[in-house]
């Protein structure tokens, strides 16, 4: 960490002992299974990564890239062109607010900009308190429900400036409240196991083998 | 407007239409069973017969982008459902699939067997957290169901579908970009031809279609090509779901023919809010030009908002009513474009970003004469000169508002700020930090 508070590169891969366990291993092979060719699982490999450590650190990319037989630098290209693979230490909720225009005629900037002055001058990094992580966030196709804000990328439909306050206040007491759709979000790396295909059909026995 | 009945929001209104039973209650899977029985020629003519078209934005028609799957390279072709919606103002697919998620699933599965595909893919969009939960649900009824597998509906047609979701990127819609990131790869679009079909997913003939595209496939081949022709227009057959968003009473998709009206789909959706004049409407997101009040009577298919000098792009309307300012709006865009621009081609990379320059200094009121023909010859400078459409798109608002709404920029440039807001309140475009001097000064050596 610099004076100013950046990380630099020592920061980012500094993390203890490997990050895929052998339990993460044995999943990862069988998401390798689920495609024709391993590379495709690189993403949610890369998710799986952020499942175990709360982000994506260096170390987990050198872990993904032997698992596939890549690069490091091939497994990082990837990991910086997308915007949900995080590649700093990261709040538990990740706070997203739309700002693009059919949220913003209903009132997305402001919610942005009152969110800004709650959690403070670093929240689009982390808060202090390692609860939230703050994104203005482009459009996320629910701009029937706008303004749209989400939690983890779980959405809220149609959030005042009031409810939004009282959202933040109760997940920082660990009351996380219910989503419009999709029941209560759980924290990063919970969303990240299902963004990693972990809930969805994954391959068994022999054929997960087959990786 | 014609009588007409809802096709692919009929179940909306029921929960029990996202479980198997619920679908299998309200007649699902029967066009599959039809559809089993015929050989996959055959289904392909019935699709092509019925004269649906593309809806993510293109508009091509199905059965003959189905019909162009070569079967005899000795490679597996594959098909990739494309649920990675992301336009600005869009958000049929996403409902589609969070309240029907079998009737789509059902098309794709037809799709496949037309083109004798054995795995289907389905690129989820990363944020649809959810609506990708109830996909995957969906998924592993129909594998318990048997309509999935090594024998589907009880034939000889063996598929499995492998649901992948995304990690955050707009590009990612764009059908090769798309196939880049299910290979693992950064997604850059690339160079065509080859064409997908040919050459798509690993090297295969690929099949990419849009969720709403799909969901209308069942109901195709269950009641026929010819009744699904008599909806809509002659050349854009059958129902839509039209997302309405923005300064309206009730934002939300509706359905209705191709081809009703602006205005009936806005009067659908409340009709403006708090009865203000409309000013500006995009018909099918950000990336198709603005139309304004004198467009409302356009027929919303493919070839009269092409005729209007737009786009119908993916149905989404989004309305500025008259206190909204245009340049704003604008500005906003353009934001989106430069931040998701893949940053493979020059024109769109560079272009993107110097135009959020520009127009953020015209919103807020530091902006110049010169600029409004700035932008308009950087526009020339990315139009049609990258891999994909997204500089087109980001070159679509900037364009059109000029052309309706010039006078705005240019109160813009007299009062020295945004006319729609009383001096000392901030606007939108205020709160964009102002750019570091040398840049301002690049942006004068530009001009």
């Amino acid at each position: 960490m610099t004076e100013a508070g950046h990380l630099t590169t020592a920061d980012i891969g500094d993390v203890p002992g490997p990050v895929l366990g052998d339990d993460a291993r044995a999943l990862a092979r069988r998401i390798v299974a689920k495609y024709p060719t391993p590379r495709s699982a690189l993403v949610p490999l890369l998710y799986l990564v952020q499942s175990e450590a709360g982000w994506v650190p260096r170390k987990g990319m050198r872990e993904v890239a032997e698992l596939l037989g890549l690069t490091t630098a091939e497994v990082e290209a990837v990991a910086t062109f997308y915007t949900m693979l995080k590649l700093h230490p990261c709040g538990r909720y990740v706070l997203s607010i739309c700002t693009n225009p059919s949220c913003a005629l209903r009132g997305g900037k402001r919610l942005f900009e009152r969110a800004h002055e709650l959690l403070g001058e670093d929240c689009e990094h982390v808060t202090a308190d390692g609860v939230f992580t703050l994104e203005e966030e482009e459009c996320l196709a629910a701009c029937d429900t706008a303004p749209v804000v989400a939690l983890n990328y779980v959405f809220y439909n149609r959030v005042t400036e009031e409810a939004l306050e009282s959202m933040i206040e109760a997940v920082r007491a660990g009351r996380v409240p219910e989503a419009s759709r999709g029941g209560v979000p759980g924290e990063l790396r919970e969303v990240s196991r299902t963004l990693a295909g972990l809930t969805g059909r994954l391959p068994e026995g022999a054929e997960a083998e087959r990786a | 407007m014609p009588e007409f009945e809802p096709v692919l929001t009929a179940r909306w209104a029921d929960p029990a239409a996202a479980t198997m039973d619920g679908y299998l209650a309200g007649g699902g899977y029967r066009g599959l069973a039809k559809a089993l029985d015929m050989s996959p020629a055959e289904v392909i003519e019935v699709v092509k017969t019925s004269g649906l078209r593309g809806r993510g934005g293109a508009g091509f028609p199905t059965g003959t982008k189905w019909s162009f799957i070569p079967q005899n390279t000795g490679k597996p072709v594959y098909v990739v459902a494309n649920f990675d919606e992301s336009e600005p103002g869009t958000f049929n697919n996403r409902e589609l699939m969070e309240r029907d998620p079998h009737q789509f699933l059902e098309g794709l599965i037809i799709c496949s067997y037309a083109v004798n595909c054995r795995t289907a893919f389905v690129y989820c969009r990363g944020e649809f957290v959810w609506p990708g939960t109830v996909l995957e649900r969906a998924v592993a009824e129909a594998y318990e169901r048997g309509y999935l597998g090594a024998k589907v509906a009880g034939s000889d047609y063996a598929l499995d579908v492998v649901v992948h979701r995304g990690a955050g990127a707009y590009i990612c819609g764009e059908e090769t970009a798309l196939l880049e990131s299910l290979e693992g790869y950064r997604g850059q679009p690339r160079l065509r031809p080859p064409f997908p079909a040919v050459e798509g997913l690993y090297r295969s003939p690929t099949v990419i279609n849009n969720v709403e595209t799909l969901s209308c496939v069942p109901h195709i081949l269950d009641r026929g090509p010819a009744w699904f022709a008599s909806i809509g227009t002659e050349k854009s057959s059958g129902p839509g779901v039209f997302s309405i968003s923005g300064k309206v009473e009730r934002p939300g998709n509706y359905e209705a023919p191709m081809g009703t009206t602006a205005r009936d789909l806005i009067a659908m959706a409340g009709g403006v809010t708090d009865g203000k004049a409309l000013k500006a409407f995009t018909p099918g997101g950000s990336s198709t030009p603005f139309l304004t009040a004198q467009h409302l009577d356009t027929p919303m298919d493919f070839d009269s908002v092409a005729a209007a000098g737009s786009l119908l792009g993916t149905k989404a309307v989004i309305v500025l009513d008259e206190r909204d300012c245009v340049v704003d709006a604008v500005l906003r865009f353009t934001q989106f474009y430069a931040h998701e621009s893949c940053g493979k081609c020059t024109p769109c990379r560079e272009g993107t970003w110097w135009m959020t320059r520009v127009l953020g200094r015209m919103a807020r009121g530091q902006g110049t004469m010169q600029d409004i023909d700035l932008m308009r010859d950087v526009g020339q400078n990315m139009l049609f000169k990258a891999f994909c459409a997204l500089a087109d798109g980001a070159v679509s608002p900037i364009d059109s508002s000029i052309k309706y709404f010039r006078d705005e920029y240019e109160e813009h440039v007299r009062l020295g700020r945004c006319p729609f807001v009383e001096p000392g309140e901030e606007t939108a475009a205020a709160a964009v930090a102002a750019p570091p001097a040398h840049e301002l000064a690049l942006g004068e050596v530009l001009g």
